[in-house]
């Protein structure tokens, strides 16, 4: 029971936490929707980074694309015209776009299509062994080009307006409280299941693999180990993750536009992960949360200084305390099963 | 197991369960309404107070609170405070939607004053259509839309884009250049020209877009050159403007020689760029900081009191300001505060703004006003070269390009024998 308990604690606290939240104010269970949503980013950035040790900062396009896919299907799905569409002299629906208006095509193709991205980026990446730093500034450089197809192929996406005014999923009106708290706990069902599935997979062989390639990756290819494979993998896992995110993203905040494609979003998750602590899938759940809690709470109150406060909890984090809170604890000894060793940190403050 | 360890496990998740309770009675409480005797009424101000459209949005939201200001100082409204609740919308399009959120679910506010690019109204839109508040947006547009949650303070097409192309062709411009940000604003804009160039006699030669913030025009400066227009038509916005005129001056192109007729650019924007490299350039609006009349001259008085002595004030601030009256005669009129009520009163009220008289359209929600060209002088301020003989009826739908109208607000119909028509002048 009691290792359960322990095993299990951050599922426990998800689904207390969700149960409260079904009780608050609307306005909270969309905004912890919101969160959820964030955490399955984290989720999504974590297995690359904290596990693989590959620093994307180009995931918002994933998520994009998943999002940009669930937004078309709720567009379409009335069989009008989009705005957009009208005011670039379209007559009908281009007829790749008006497949979307499917859910059993829009939906999977969320996902689908950041993994064939994914695939596609990936493997001569990984194939021409770029790694560490010029890894992340390809990606950062795959983002500003997607924002940049995006906002000028304004006929097919909107635009720098984006997609919005959406009005119903499958016949439920977006607005209504009771479809709200249905996204919350799909949302929060889809975090749990995530994180299980994740949880599992990283304590077969396969997560070991990946914390070696993230450790010594030639020693592992020595040893006649593919790391390509698994890298290319873990990428493409990771897109997918996005693009579900994604997905249930749009319904609960009802627009999708190019922001989320820049390069800011696609930087503030992997500071959530960072404060979180990286290399552990609960502080990534809970960096998610408590970053993007203080970012409403701040944002409120003095907007001016949200960047400030981001970025001072950022350097806090890389300088004092490198496993972010999930560190902070560890070493207070509070969890042993931690997935977080003290070489682990070392490696960390030795990276910097 | 020993009995301590298990003890820790029991005290974590009691201290979880302990922190999600506190959690869940703060946000309750929070959240909750006062109903106390007097309550202060709650409007949202909902600007980007951060990211690439601050330097726009503050002077608005200044503008906004200058009113509120105004109106507390005389006793507020209905006997009641007027209470700000200012969000920031990040120059983010879904960072507007929650905000807008936010406003409505947590703060409960009675009206909403905010939003400056088409991205982020339309955002809000369905926001304040689904909760059903109302929306004051106080900057030009491009039209095509409607809604009975939105009051549209800035002008439609035929206030400010279709009278310049008119002045400029009687004026003896023939060939135009279109220049624009690549967005719904732009596109729409020339959308509205080239049909309007065809019913009254113009020529295009030449048509492009950019990406909202860019910097580079050397390509499009030589085909300018190439094409030899008469005048540019610049739909650009924001921080391009800045780079598109020092480009075009380096270029050799005055405005003595081809001159720019903007929609964008206010007196904050040529303080921004510089009133040099617009010398002679023209701009249309609705309102000036140089319009000679108390009213405007106390409105700038009272802003630069509190703003500070040397700030410009524009058309969109105007706007932001006026709007906050508008909606406080509505209050008054329907004695009441309900959202209901007050859609039902705002309906053809008018207010004696800096600019003159506005009137809110009873059919569409948008709003009658005065139609000005003003030529940039070497101070920064826009003399004013053309005026419409009367307040412009706001049309959303113009005829040139949609066969759709308004009959109440947020009802659109299909027009019956649609033309394509601006003021007589009809395309075969």
């Amino acid at each position: 029971m009691e290792n359960f308990i322990r095993k299990n604690l951050i599922v426990i606290f998800l689904v207390i936490l969700a149960s409260v939240v079904l009780f608050l104010p609307i306005y909270y269970v969309n905004l912890f929707g919101k969160y959820f949503v964030f955490a399955i980013i984290a989720v999504g950035i974590d297995i690359i980074w904290g596990y693989t040790g590959i620093l994307s900062l180009g995931q918002g396009v994933f998520f994009s694309l998943g999002a940009y896919c669930m937004a078309m299907y709720l567009k379409l799905q009335t069989g009008a015209l989009p705005d957009f569409m009208v005011w670039s002299g379209f007559k009908s629906v281009p007829y790749f776009l008006s497949l979307f208006a499917n859910a059993w095509f829009a939906i999977p193709m969320a996902i689908i299509l950041p993994m064939l991205l994914a695939v596609i980026i990936s493997v001569p990446i990984f194939r021409s062994n770029i790694k560490g730093v010029y890894f992340s500034i390809l990606t950062e450089a795959l983002a500003l080009v997607f924002s940049l197809v995006f906002i000028a192929q304004q006929s097919y996406t909107g635009g720098s307006s984006g997609i919005t005014d959406f009005q119903s999923l499958f016949g439920y009106s977006l607005g209504s409280s009771d479809t709200i708290r249905g996204l919350f706990l799909i949302t929060a069902a889809v975090l749990i299941g995530i994180y299980l599935l994740i949880e599992w997979m990283l304590s077969s062989q396969l997560g070991k693999i990946l914390v070696a390639i993230r450790d010594g990756e030639n020693r592992l290819k020595f040893l006649g180990y593919d790391t390509i494979r698994y890298k290319v993998f873990i990428f493409t896992l990771s897109a997918g993750i996005m693009g579900l995110a994604g997905a249930l993203f749009v319904p609960q905040i009802g627009i999708v536009s190019p922001a989320t494609f820049g390069i800011f979003f696609s930087i503030e998750m992997v500071i959530w992960v960072a404060v979180g602590g990286r290399g552990t899938l609960i502080g990534a759940i809970i960096g998610a949360i408590v970053v993007s809690g203080i970012k409403t709470f701040s944002s409120g109150i003095f907007p001016e200084g949200w960047l400030y406060i981001l970025g001072g909890l950022f350097i806090l984090v890389t300088i004092v305390f490198p496993g972010g809170i999930m560190g902070i604890w560890k070493r207070y000894k509070v969890f042993e099963q931690v997935n977080l060793d003290k070489k682990f940190l070392k490696d960390l403050n030795e990276e910097k | 197991m020993p009995a301590k360890k298990n003890l820790k496990y029991v005290i974590s998740i009691g201290v979880i369960i302990l922190v999600v309770i506190i959690l869940f009675v703060v946000l309750r409480k929070h959240s909750s309404v006062k109903t106390a005797g007097k309550k202060p009424i709650y409007v949202g101000v909902l600007h980007s107070l951060t990211g690439t459209m601050a330097m726009s949005e503050i002077p608005v939201k200044n503008a906004t609170l200058l009113a509120i200001d105004q109106i507390n100082a005389k006793g507020g409204l209905l006997g009641r405070k007027i209470v700000p609740v200012i969000e920031d919308g990040a120059s983010d399009p879904s960072t507007f939607a929650q905000k807008a959120k936010d406003l409505i679910l947590k703060h409960h506010v009675s009206a909403i004053f905010g939003c400056w690019t088409s991205a982020s109204r339309k955002a809000v839109l369905p926001v304040v259509q689904e909760y059903d508040n109302l929306l004051f947006y106080p900057v030009q547009y491009e039209g095509l839309e409607d809604s009975k949650n939105i009051i549209y303070l800035g002008s439609t097409p035929n206030q400010q884009i279709m009278p310049a192309v008119s002045w400029l062709l009687k004026k003896g411009y023939k060939k135009f250049y279109l220049i624009g940000s690549n967005y719904v604003f732009p596109r729409v804009a020339n959308m509205i020209i080239k049909e309007q160039l065809k019913a009254e006699g113009g020529t295009l030669v030449g048509e492009q877009y950019t990406p909202l913030g860019s910097t580079d025009f050397s390509t499009i400066i030589t085909k300018i050159k190439a094409a030899k227009p008469d005048v540019i038509f610049n739909t650009l916005n924001g921080s391009s403007n800045v780079a598109f005129f020092k480009q075009l001056m380096s270029a050799g192109i005055t405005p003595k020689d081809i001159p720019v007729m903007s929609v964008s650019i206010a007196e904050v924007e040529v303080k921004g760029i510089g009133p040099k490299y617009l010398v002679g350039d023209y701009a249309a609006w609705n309102y000036f900081m140089s319009m000679k009349s108390k009213r405007n001259a106390a409105f700038i008085k009272n802003y630069q009191a509190k703003f500070g002595k040397n700030a410009v004030v524009d058309n969109p601030m105007e706007a932001g300001y006026f709007g906050v009256y508008l909606w406080a005669a509505a209050v008054k009129k329907a004695d009441s505060t309900n959202i209901n009520k007050v859609r039902q009163a705002i309906r053809g009220i008018s207010f004696k703004a800096p600019q003159g008289l506005v009137k809110v359209d009873p059919i569409n929600n948008q709003t009658w006003q005065k139609v000005l060209i003003g030529k940039v002088e070497p101070n920064g301020q826009f003399k004013i070269v053309w005026k419409s003989s009367k307040s412009v009826r706001p049309k959303p739908f113009p005829s040139l390009i949609s066969d759709e109208k308004v009959t109440a607000p947020g009802v659109i119909v299909k027009r019956k024998n649609w033309k394509r028509c601006y003021e007589g002048n009809c395309l075969k």
